[in-house]
């Protein structure tokens, strides 16, 4: 059941994806564009995308966490960092890049995989392969031993 | 470039919809509706036991356009104006992005700003430059 109602949510996620016209990344890049203000090609719907979509989120949000626990799962599982790192600088800014590139954020992208859109198997795989390595270098030991180094005297 | 018109009805009610997507994940799964995350996390390696759950969700976002072809005979507008080097530059860029700093558009701009996070304020703000940017160089400056 809980699996059917996730299928559920992706496919109202990919309504709204096309809905909105995020799913366009010809929109996405238009609205990208601020050089179009002057010139008349700016296209500022993503905004109204991201405002009705935060707008129900937070007060959907409360609702739902004002539950004891969510109906599938034992417990709300909720990011709880709050260091402002570099990686939360970094990371975002080479996503802002390539969702420049083209208009394809990841939600988008793995919609246009159901258009039978080439670009888009293209660029899913791509970012596949991109998401692979980020969890991959995360990972690594060696990253988190920079951080924590190991006392010399423990071996 | 593909000139579109500015649809504040379509794009708000659409935004509106991510939105209920996003409250009812919440709901049944107690997860952020962050597709950067559920999409990463199908790959190895599997830190917990909710991989059907995740690839259900990512095939909804699949079928969507296909259950909207079968309702209403028709598709919206999707233009894509990239060589396939550009694609798989962006892909890249995009994915491995979206993963170092934990999520994109949807867990950062939607989820995280609606948690009033200050980490998915700056994360937002920076992707939104950094777009910014590169379109305003490949467009302006190209």
């Amino acid at each position: 059941m809980a699996i059917f109602l996730q299928f559920v949510v992706g496919l109202i996620f990919g309504f709204g994806l096309m809905l909105s016209g995020m799913s366009n990344p010809a929109k996405v890049l238009n609205f990208l564009d601020l050089g179009g203000i002057a010139s008349g090609s700016w296209d500022p719907s993503l905004a109204f995308v991201m405002a009705g979509g935060v707008l129900v989120t937070f007060v959907g949000y409360r609702l739902v966490l004002a539950r004891s626990r969510p109906f599938f799962a034992e417990r709300f599982h909720l990011p709880n960092h709050r260091e402002l790192d570099l990686r939360i600088v970094a990371g975002p800014a080479i996503f802002g890049v390539g969702w420049g590139l083209v208009g394809f954020c990841p939600g988008p992208a793995l919609t246009a995989l159901g258009f039978g859109s080439n670009a888009a198997i293209i660029f899913v795989a791509a970012m596949f392969a991109g998401m692979w390595l980020a969890r991959l270098l995360a990972g690594l030991p060696a990253l988190s031993r920079i951080v924590t180094p190991a006392d010399p005297l423990e071996t | 470039m593909t000139l579109t018109s500015f649809t504040p009805v379509a794009s708000s009610l659409g935004g509106a919809l991510i939105g209920a997507a996003a409250v009812m994940l919440m709901s049944v799964t107690g997860r952020i509706a962050g597709v950067s995350g559920i999409a990463a996390r199908l790959l190895p390696p599997y830190e917990d036991r909710e991989f059907a759950g995740r690839l259900a969700f990512v095939a909804g976002l699949v079928a969507a356009p296909l259950v909207c072809l079968i309702a209403t005979g028709r598709l919206p507008a999707q233009t894509i104006e990239a060589s396939a080097a550009v694609l798989v530059l962006a892909g890249f860029l995009v994915g491995f992005g979206s993963v170092w700093g934990n999520g994109c558009t949807s867990g950062h701009g939607v989820c995280g700003l609606s948690r009033l996070s200050v980490r998915a304020l700056v994360a937002t703000i920076t992707f939104m430059a950094t777009g910014f940017a590169t379109v305003f160089v490949a467009r302006h400056l190209g």
